[in-house]
């Protein structure tokens, strides 16, 4: 089963981000994404860019609505993302609790929902 | 006045609570065979106190007062399932002494609702969290918490495993010879992992299972007081206890991680090692050995160091190697490992970790910790930084990853 782990910051993560996570924490981030790679769960992972960056966009009684700063307003956003082959909700979250994000933020696990992929909604083609 | 009077109730229904959940639970359970209705009829008294206690006063003796109102709610329940499913023997046995034993003392049935959380028919992963809730009354949340399971999740399983108890036919009974060694072992596994949570050697102090690791011992008391002659039952209690002696020096001032071969003596509690040794010496006097006797036997020459200022690693090589005879848990041939390294030096310690299923070790982290530390006595400082790479992956207490990154240099 593939699972997301969304990483939400923390603005003092974010914070940290944007000057250079001191090296702890850094090496942590390295030492977890090694264990996820050797254990052969890992599938994939990106960080987004701090929440200033963002921007949010609507279409509204066919107007487009453009907006500075993310969709949700809320204190932990969205830094982050990991996606894992487990054969468990029970692994995932094993993983999501060794996130080095989740002891400064949160870790949101959801699982993938494989009938999108079956049904062409996303980018890769069917089986 | 009346607020003081009201806390006072409050705490006297949580004392009550606490004390006599798993025997009530036990006692409607056992003659019912149905451990989800009992525990309903159970916290349906228990709200009930909460509204009559406090106005009418304490009853003079609570726990018979819970037990009236409980069986009244579980005739209740029991006639309501009877509309659908025929239970009819049921509702006659407990109307039949829903009196007599009601002022009397009623007999203590949790051994055998232990044993029935603990049955081989029920999954293994199970017995845990089905004791903690039968026995201790905590609820799937707190379960759920403990376990790293969602609580809603945990809720489900929980509710499984019950309606499996009912219709599965398991018995509510203490299991004879030539069973019950092996029953009360998965017995002590489940009270075990419970303490495991809140306990383990490698992680450090794992806030999320803080007062499991009570719970646990409490499950611990219990059992040997049911079961006064059980070697292996004294030998669980006294590893517990020894465990948690030392949970005081397992943290800096500063949350800082402290490895077991530093830790100051002088911050055990020497209440607790006098404790564990006094129910050690007890066990071994009845001469049957067995798993968790030897494990609290380790741990008792590491409290030696209190009173020697040293480790007898010979002493800790040969109970290990009893152990593994018994036991041959993957953390067991850790623990082996680094006993062997300790006693014969790094390098045989090395071929021991070298020896094992590496699938196996993949995602353990006290085998990465060990092998590092290894690897860095060996002067091999690129294998040890990898190791210890994998070893703060597989860690979640920020201390350890803390503590082994300080090590990886």
């Amino acid at each position: 089963m593939q699972f997301a782990l969304l990483i939400y910051h923390s603005p003092e993560e974010f914070a940290m981000r944007a000057n250079d996570y001191n090296d702890a924490h850094l090496g942590a981030w390295r030492a977890y994404y090694k264990a996820l790679v050797e254990a052969k769960v890992y599938v994939g992972a990106d960080a987004l860019e701090v929440v200033e960056t963002a921007t949010t966009v609507r279409l509204r009684e066919g107007k487009r609505r453009v907006q500075d700063g993310p969709y949700a307003d809320t204190k932990e956003q969205l830094g982050g993302f990991i996606i894992l082959e487990v054969p468990s909700i029970d692994a995932a979250l094993e993983w999501a609790a060794r996130c080095p994000g989740a002891s400064l933020g949160a870790v949101e696990v959801r699982p993938l929902a494989p009938e999108a992929k079956r049904r062409g909604f996303t980018g890769e083609r069917n089986q | 006045m009346s607020g003081i009077n009201e806390e006072n109730t409050h705490r006297t229904i949580e004392r009550v609570a606490r004390e006599s959940y798993g025997r009530l639970v036990a006692y409607l359970s056992v003659q019912t065979h149905d451990l989800a209705s009992a525990e309903d009829a159970l916290s349906n008294a228990l709200v009930s106190a909460l509204t009559h206690w406090p106005k009418d006063g304490v009853p003079q003796n609570p726990e018979a007062w819970l037990m009236k109102t409980a069986r009244r709610s579980l005739i209740d329940v029991v006639r309501h399932h009877n509309v659908m499913q025929s239970s009819v023997p049921t509702l006659k046995l407990l109307k039949e002494d829903s009196e007599k034993t009601v002022a009397a003392e009623f007999p203590d049935e949790r051994l055998k609702l232990l044993f029935v959380c603990a049955h081989p028919s029920i999954d293994p992963a199970m017995h845990t969290p089905l004791m903690l809730q039968s026995v201790l009354g905590l609820d799937a949340a707190r379960i759920g918490q403990a376990f790293l399971i969602a609580p809603k999740t945990m809720g489900q399983r929980l509710f499984r495993a019950k309606i499996k108890i009912r219709s599965g036919g398991i018995p509510f009974e203490i299991p004879q010879e030539p069973d019950l060694p092996e029953r009360l072992d998965a017995v002590l596994e489940g009270i075990y992992a419970a303490f495991g949570i809140g306990w383990d050697d490698m992680a450090g102090t794992d806030q999320r299972g803080r007062d499991l690791a009570e719970e646990a011992i409490w499950l611990a008391r219990v059992l040997l007081q049911l079961m006064p002659t059980e070697a292996e039952v004294q030998g669980l209690l006294a590893l517990m206890l020894h465990c948690e002696a030392r949970r005081p020096a397992r943290r800096g001032v500063d949350g800082r991680y402290i490895p077991l071969s530093e830790q100051d003596p002088k911050q055990w509690s020497f209440k607790l090692i006098e404790e564990a040794e006094h129910h050690l010496t007890k066990a071994f006097e009845r001469a049957r050995s067995g798993r968790f006797q030897l494990e609290a036997a380790i741990q008792s020459v590491h409290a030696e160091r209190a009173r020697t200022g040293r480790t007898d690693w010979t002493a800790i090589l040969l109970f290990y190697e009893r152990l593994l005879r018994v036991s041959p848990a993957l953390g067991t041939q850790i623990g082996y490992a680094a006993a062997v390294a300790e006693a014969n030096g790094p390098e045989t310690g090395l071929a021991v970790l070298d020896a094992m299923d590496l699938e196996a070790v993949s995602h353990y982290q006290p085998y990465w910790a060990v092998r590092a530390h290894l690897l860095q006595r060996l002067g091999r400082p690129r294998e040890a930084a990898d190791a210890y790479d994998r070893a703060i992956g597989l860690a979640e207490d920020t201390a350890v990853k803390e503590f082994l990154l300080q090590r990886r240099g």
